[in-house]
């Protein structure tokens, strides 16, 4: 008798154990939406990098147009490499590039810009990373080619020169 | 391509043969007096099947077969093949493939090195081993099969992680999966022989030789873990309390128990329940560390991919594993009452009872810092994290007694005795007091438990280097496996008590001067190599006796995929380890520079290879006295 209540205790702490982990696996921390491509760009609002205010996804992304999402941050060595790249895509009219500023400091990525120029018309302040989390992306960097509030193609990794002929293709 | 069908088509027919081995000893179950040659064929045949797959994996990973998704995104066509080969069991899919190879490899030993026990105790072994093998085949199968086709196939991998890129963390999974995964067959045989009943001294020292060889790969398992996250992390520290760590290390604990509770049961029927349950609880560690950091509950280098499916079918089944050995447990097993009373306070197994019940605290500490998180999470979603201070302040002052058992526990005899030699005891006790006194006189922190430590260090160094040259009757293994725990404890104490670092940040050319050292930047060398590009910086460091140390750590740029890992330049002597990382100072010509002197860094690896040839010498003796 002792016996079979001590084994009803011990089964049910097993099955808190249980219901707990199971808990924990439902709201797990790590959040992975699935962004494929010709999506519509996830609706954010976030804080713009030199103005402090808070924008809506909707104003950044005008229909019709061509946009470039960079994900980048100072303390990545390949954004650096990358970064040519951007400043020369820049140069086309057609398509404005927006930065997302993933995990940095306003001090470090300010001096980034400074040394290495800055190809943004607009940047996103994501200090927490959580709007490249809802862009669903990978690591840093990583861009989004953009139209019409869809995303056409995402690239991993650094761009390089034959991603942005591509780029330039496209947009034409 | 080709090998990916075949690998898929032998786990298949592997999962097939494990349905047909639990029918066939169904059915022979009852009838049996010799094992039934078909069952051992089959579950040979299921070993092969398996290796067969593995094989096929390892192949699609050497020719960078990229139509196969693991290797797409695991592998790249740059890198050494060193590292393509051991990529294979570098992600979640690969991984588990290989558990599953081992979990056959260690039934099929089972099977054919167990000889004198009943034929109806290896059937039911195999059947609760062919439960977890099935387990897993339907696990791996559906949620996380390595063989998964792409199409169109893509022209280059994703990479490896670079971190992972590394000869001690290549073969870190498979000697780690020895242990962890070899513990599966002493849970099953335990199940088997209580269900049976036929838990005796014979069976102890049957079981014992399987817990030997498994604690021996875990240990040797997270040595080596633990000693890539010194050099590859770039801390400088090589134990911090992760929860990865963590979730190795309770298996281990609950083992090493476990080992000590069937020595006593081999000598003398007690123990019985500590047996089964520690048997049981190894194993149900081991599921639960691989839910916790595949699930992405936790995160880590090893949550190689977040799929709430895969966390919750390991949940599933973990649970299942723990509801029926508590089944088996209560109905089963009928403890024998009459022997508990014999119990002497001052015998051998009187100090292993009470050093397990420490080992119990210490493994509830781990378990407690591990999952209070997760727990605080669902209950209250208040997110906090558990570090090393916790872990500290708790285990550290019970070890001082359990140094102190461990050094005298073994000098007693079994049932009843007397201390023997006094004299010598109490004066090494002294000895090792004053000379830990000595040696902490000139901290000022913590002076009294440090000096407590080490003296209880010490004494068990003592008393079991005084064994070496006394006794040659003495248990010659269990001597060294205890001089090595004395060994890597006083190591560790040393390590962290005598300690220095200089963090600074240096441009190309710079010098730093401390009252002792020197740090001299002397220039900075660009290398390139197949997969990745590194900046060498070459310092030169003086100590305050004028000796010159040169010093390269490393910065590595992988291209695939693009990643900085920075490599740390250690120069190891018998007494200390010299450390130096360097990182980038963003939009600097600085380089952030840590310097560390680490004494006796050397000695807590020589230590845990030292307790492990213990160990291995238990093994190999009673295989020869055979």
């Amino acid at each position: 008798m002792k016996n079979r209540l001590l084994l009803l205790f011990i089964i049910s702490i097993f099955i808190i154990i249980f219901i707990i982990f199971y808990k924990g696996l439902k709201n797990t921390n790590v959040y992975t939406p699935d962004i494929t491509i010709n999506k519509e760009v996830p609706s954010f609002s976030s804080e713009l990098f030199y103005s402090n205010e808070v924008i809506k996804s909707k104003e950044i992304f005008d229909l019709d147009k061509f946009y470039l999402l960079n994900i980048w941050s100072s303390w990545c060595v390949p954004c650096r490499q990358e970064h040519s790249s951007l400043m020369d895509l820049m140069k086309i009219k057609k398509i404005k590039i927006i930065g997302l500023n993933y995990k940095d400091t306003k001090k470090n990525a300010e001096s980034f810009l400074s040394e290495l120029g800055n190809p943004f018309h607009q940047i996103i302040f994501d200090k927490e990373g959580i709007n490249a989390i809802e862009w669903g992306a990978y690591g840093v960097p990583e861009s989004f080619l953009i139209y019409d509030r869809k995303i056409i193609k995402k690239y991993i990794g650094p761009l390089n020169k034959q991603s942005i002929k591509e780029i330039k293709f496209l947009i034409k | 391509m080709l090998f990916s069908v075949i690998g898929h088509y032998s786990l298949i027919l592997g999962l097939f043969i494990g349905l047909i081995l639990i029918f066939f000893s169904i059915k022979n179950f009852r009838n049996s007096i010799n094992l039934d040659t078909k069952i051992l064929s089959f579950t040979f045949l299921q070993f092969i099947l398996v290796v067969v797959s593995f094989l096929c994996l390892i192949l699609s990973f050497v020719f960078s077969d990229f139509s196969n998704e693991t290797v797409f995104n695991n592998s790249h066509t740059t890198k050494p093949l060193f590292y393509k080969i051991s990529g294979t069991w570098g992600n979640h899919e690969g991984s588990l493939l290989l558990w599953l190879l081992v979990l056959t490899l260690f039934i099929f030993l089972f099977l054919i090195k167990t000889k004198d026990q009943p034929t109806k105790y290896k059937i039911l072994t195999l059947v609760f081993q062919q439960v977890i093998i099935i387990g897993f085949f339907v696990f791996l199968i559906k949620t996380s099969n390595p063989f998964n086709y792409l199409y169109p196939i893509p022209e280059e991998g994703l990479g490896l992680n670079p971190i992972l890129q590394d000869p001690a963390l290549a073969i870190h999974p498979p000697i780690l999966y020895l242990g962890y995964v070899g513990s599966s067959i002493i849970f099953s045989s335990a199940l088997a022989a209580t269900s049976l009943n036929m838990i005796s001294k014979k069976w102890a020292s049957h079981i014992k030789k399987w817990v030997l060889i498994s604690w021996v790969f875990l240990t040797l398992g997270i040595l080596l873990g633990s000693i890539w996250a010194y050099y590859e992390l770039g801390w400088g520290g090589f134990w911090f309390w992760d929860p990865v760590e963590n979730v190795s290390l309770m298996p281990w604990l609950a083992l090493t128990t476990l080992l000590h509770c069937v020595l006593v049961l081999e000598k003398k029927l007690v123990l019985t329940s500590w047996v089964i349950i520690l048997s049981i609880s190894t194993f149900t560690l081991s599921m639960c560390g691989t839910f916790l950091v595949r699930s992405g509950i936790l995160n880590s280098v090893h949550t190689f991919a977040n799929d709430p499916e895969r966390g919750l079918f390991i949940l599933i089944f973990l649970f299942s594993l723990i509801f029926i050995s508590l089944f088996i447990f209560f109905f089963f097993h009928k403890p024998n009452q009459s022997n508990l009373n014999n119990f002497f306070w001052l015998s051998k197994e009187t100090s292993i009872i009470i050093n397990n019940w420490f080992m119990m605290y210490f493994l509830s500490v781990v378990l407690v810092g591990t999952v209070y998180p997760i727990f605080l999470d669902v209950l209250t979603s208040e997110k906090i994290s558990v570090g090393p201070p916790f872990y500290h302040k708790l285990i550290i002052p019970f070890l001082i007694p359990f140094l102190l058992i461990m050094a005298i526990g073994p000098k007693l005899k079994w049932i009843k005795s007397n201390l023997e030699d006094k004299v010598y005891l109490i004066s090494l006790l002294f000895i090792s007091f004053l000379l830990s006194f000595l040696i902490v006189k000139n901290f000022n922190s913590n002076f009294l438990i440090n000096t407590i430590l080490i003296s209880s260090a010490l004494y068990l160094f003592f008393v079991t280097l005084r064994d070496f040259f006394i006794k040659k009757k003495n248990n010659i293994s269990q001597n060294i496996a205890h001089f090595g725990f004395s060994l890597l404890i006083l190591s560790i104490l040393f390590n962290s008590l005598f300690s220095t670092e200089i963090i600074t940040n240096l441009k190309v050319g710079e010098t730093f001067e401390t009252s002792t050292t020197k740090i001299i930047f002397k220039n900075i060398n660009q290398k390139k190599e197949t997969n990745y590009k590194s900046i060498v910086g070459n310092f030169s460091i003086q100590n305050s006796n004028g000796k010159i140390d040169n010093l390269s750590p490393e910065l590595r740029i992988y291209n695939q995929p693009n990643i900085v890992t920075s490599e740390a330049d250690i120069k190891t002597t018998l007494l200390s380890d010299k450390f130096l990382v360097i990182n980038l100072v963003q939009n600097q010509d600085y380089f952030n520079v840590r310097y560390q002197v680490k004494p006796f860094m050397l000695w807590i690896w020589l230590s845990v290879l030292l307790i492990s040839s213990g160990a291995l010498i238990s093994l190999f003796k009673k295989e020869y006295e055979k």
